[in-house]
């Protein structure tokens, strides 16, 4: 059941260079285009959002990441490994994905989403136990929390567990879509500090994704700008901030006055 | 899987004589008189009581299902030959079937037309060929002379009438129709006690149209080799019921209300002076009745039931799976749906066989289209952000099925279970038509003789039943629906 990828999960010659590069990644949708040929290289131990407007591209470009959306021109390159929806399940495993919703089985408890793939894999018992404990020591959730169904719940709680799912078999990296695009300003802002030290304390690789620029500021380390499925700029926002590519990056980082805003 | 049907349906049975009769009293009293008089010979006999119309009836006997039956000379020749066998040369042409044709017993029984004696005073009417001239009349057939050969069709032709206004129902009714002024002619058959109960006039067949109906034996040619005597012993009743014999047979049980079982037994007894063999065992009780006859029931519907979600979970997999496939899928069982079950009961006779064989396939066949449809739309129907993390997570893709995609259909492949269920217990009640038990045969009885009771023995607890089951399947659901589904998502936090 065990999967041999699962074990040498970081190749040695990779080890320090990018978790993902995607080279001239293109999709549209039904001659729409949705992402124009974009490259980028999602740097190890860094969380780098993508930021923009909605229909930007931001969300299909997660998803070709996450080889949930077939590309239909250029490649996408997983430490190495070509990712595609049509290679099969084993390379999604090595990325740990969350959506706005959370994406939680309603007719599983909270632990059991968090260990249905370790279960399906043939993971012992007893190592999921403990790698359970470990995750809700992390996020600081309660072992009663754990017991209970989805729908029972709150939106805090649900993104939480999701966050405890994603990270579970210890992911070459996360891909989060807006995930604190549903919960009411203090759960955001309560959530925020929490993703950021899990990261720092974890060293995650993560990407994110949101239209909220102080979110991005808080929670980046590089932003990717999109803007109509093209990628504008990518780097520190300070640095996106002082040296705008264009009249439009400088618009839209108008509404941000320096710093994190929290 | 008509492999795995035929081994799951296949259970040895017993040899004796199986004699059938047609469903009407008529034909059930003289099948209760052969059986009883092949028990006093001490032949083994066991009674297919109305087990269908002459078609069910006449494939049973020729497929070996049944070895005896009582049938008429025109029906034969005009129904079951198509007109193309005279009545004389039917002996060599059943030969040629393997049948042959037993003693004749006496009396006739045709087709003919009646109406209530007044209205037909009324209007002058004493010949069928009178009836050209009052294009308005009413008339009420069985469904059997509707759709015959030598039925209403050929007797339109015949005569000429115009009548265009001609309702197939079942024969009892049809008295009721007449008797209530809502029909004004019916077919009758010329030995019906009604024809002195309720003062009818039986209208001259004037252009004799009408074949000869001679009421006869038929049996299978090899019965005498499988179980020697029974020709012998069938002798005893050639030509010893007349026409005046078999009325009052008929007014015994039709307007008497004694069971058809007693008033064979009497007719033997005072009649032919045969002596009562061992005495059978008492008539059971109503509550074990209605036990017997609910195992029957929950047996036809268990076991179809069963092959029925076995079946329809994986083709509604499978048609959630491949769009294409899916859609022929839905379509074919959706069109099985449309066939009149008991079109489809009979259907299964000349496959199967009679019993509980046609019915359990039968009734499979009716649960496929709700279970495969709710199974479809259940996995169709997920949520697109479950569906996308589980595409995310990279589940295995049986594992996938089983613990995550099956589950969440679960509320909707369960609906459609229940759905499959009541619609069993309903349809289970026709397969008393091709012998199959359960809560239609008091039914089926209960119409027969317009015994009110009878038919509630049936009808009442097959009602109560369905409810049972709806009410066990709301206890199931508790079971097999995951409680994180049952919960009602509350207020957000």
């Amino acid at each position: 059941m065990g999967d041999p990828s699962e074990q040498s999960r970081t190749p040695a010659a990779s080890a320090a260079g990018p978790v993902l590069v995607l080279r001239e990644v293109s999709r549209s949708f039904g001659g729409v285009p949705a992402v124009r040929p974009v490259s980028i290289e999602i740097p190890r131990g860094r969380t780098t959002v993508l930021l923009g407007e909605s229909g930007s591209g931001k969300s299909t470009l997660l998803r070709l990441m996450a080889g949930l959306l077939a590309a239909d021109s250029g490649e996408i390159l997983l430490e190495g490994a070509l990712v595609t929806p049509a290679g099969g399940p084993a390379l999604r495993r090595r990325m740990g994905f969350g959506l706005q919703s959370g994406g939680l089985f309603p007719h599983l408890t909270a632990a059991d989403n968090v260990t249905l793939l370790a279960q399906a894999l043939g993971r012992p018992r007893s190592w999921r136990a403990r790698r359970l404990e470990e995750l809700a020591a992390l996020v600081r959730l309660e072992a009663s929390v754990l017991a209970r169904w989805p729908l029972e719940l709150s939106g805090g709680q649900r993104q939480r567990v999701s966050l405890m799912r994603a990270l579970m078999l210890e992911p070459a990296v996360v891909l989060l879509d807006e995930p604190l695009g549903a919960l009411d300003p203090v759960t955001r802002g309560e959530l925020q500090q929490e993703l950021l030290r899990v990261f720092g304390s974890l060293g995650t690789t993560a990407v994110l994704v949101t239209h909220d620029l102080q979110e991005a500021a808080a929670l980046g380390d590089r932003v990717a700008l999109l803007r109509e499925g093209a990628l504008v700029q990518v780097g520190p926002l300070e640095m996106l901030a002082a040296h705008p590519a264009d009249p439009w990056v400088a618009r839209f980082l108008a509404g941000w006055h320096g710093g994190p805003a929290r | 899987m008509s492999a795995l049907l035929l081994l799951v349906l296949s259970a040895a049975e017993p040899a004796p004589v199986r004699v059938a009769s047609k469903a009407f009293t008529e034909s059930v009293i003289v099948g209760e008189l052969v059986t009883d008089l092949l028990q006093r010979r001490s032949l083994p006999a066991e009674h297919l009581r109305g087990l269908g119309g002459t078609r069910v009836v006449w494939d049973a006997l020729v497929r070996g299902d049944v070895d005896v039956y009582p049938e008429y000379t025109g029906t034969l020749s005009e129904e079951i030959f198509g007109g193309r066998v005279r009545p004389d040369a039917l002996g060599p042409a059943l030969a040629a079937a393997g049948i042959e044709l037993g003693p004749s017993l006496g009396f006739e029984d045709g087709y003919a037309l009646g109406m209530r004696e007044d209205v037909a005073d009324r209007l002058g009417i004493r010949r069928i060929s009178d009836l050209r001239a009052h294009p308005g009349l009413r008339f009420g057939f069985s469904n059997e002379f509707v759709d015959r050969a030598d039925g209403w069709r050929a007797l339109q032709k015949a005569y000429g009438l115009p009548q265009s206004q001609v309702n197939g129902l079942d024969h009892e009714l049809a008295y009721r129709g007449l008797r209530a002024g809502a029909l004004d002619v019916v077919d009758l058959y010329s030995t019906d006690p009604e024809i002195q109960a309720e003062r009818l006039r039986v209208l001259e067949d004037d252009r004799h149209h009408f074949p000869e109906y001679r009421a006869v034996l038929l049996l299978r040619a090899d019965l005498e080799r499988r179980v020697p005597g029974t020709r012998a012993a069938l002798e005893a009743l050639r030509d010893r019921i007349d026409a005046p014999a078999m009325i009052a047979l008929n007014v015994r049980a039709r307007l008497d209300r004694v069971p058809e079982v007693t008033v064979a037994a009497e007719f033997l007894r005072s009649r032919l002076g045969e002596a009562t063999a061992t005495p059978g065992p008492a008539p059971p009780g109503l509550a074990r009745r209605i036990l017997g006859r609910l195992g029957e029931h929950l047996t036809l519907v268990g076991v179809s039931l069963g092959l029925s979600l076995v079946v329809a979970i994986p083709l509604g997999v499978l048609a959630a799976r491949r769009r294409r496939v899916g859609q022929a899928v839905l379509a074919v069982v959706g069109v099985v749906q449309t066939i009149p079950s008991l079109a489809l009961l009979v259907l299964m006779i000349p496959l199967l066989g009679i019993g509980t064989k046609p019915a359990i396939a039968a009734l499979f066949l009716y649960g496929l289209l709700p279970i495969v449809r709710n199974t479809h739309a259940g996995l169709v129907g997920i949520a697109p952000d479950l569906r996308e993390s589980a595409d995310a997570l990279g589940l295995p893709p049986l594992f996938r099925l089983l613990r995550v995609e099956l589950p969440l259909a679960s509320p909707s492949i369960l609906a459609g279970v229940k759905t499959s269920a009541v619609i069993a217990v309903g349809t289970a009640t026709l397969g008393a038509l091709v012998g199959a038990g359960g809560f239609g045969q008091p039914i089926l009885t209960g119409i027969r003789l317009a015994d009110t009771g009878l038919l509630l023995e049936g009808a009442l607890p097959a009602a109560a039943l369905a409810l049972g089951v709806e009410a066990a399947f709301d206890g199931l659901e508790r079971a097999v629906v995951p409680r994180g589904l049952r919960i009602r998502p509350e207020e957000p936090r």
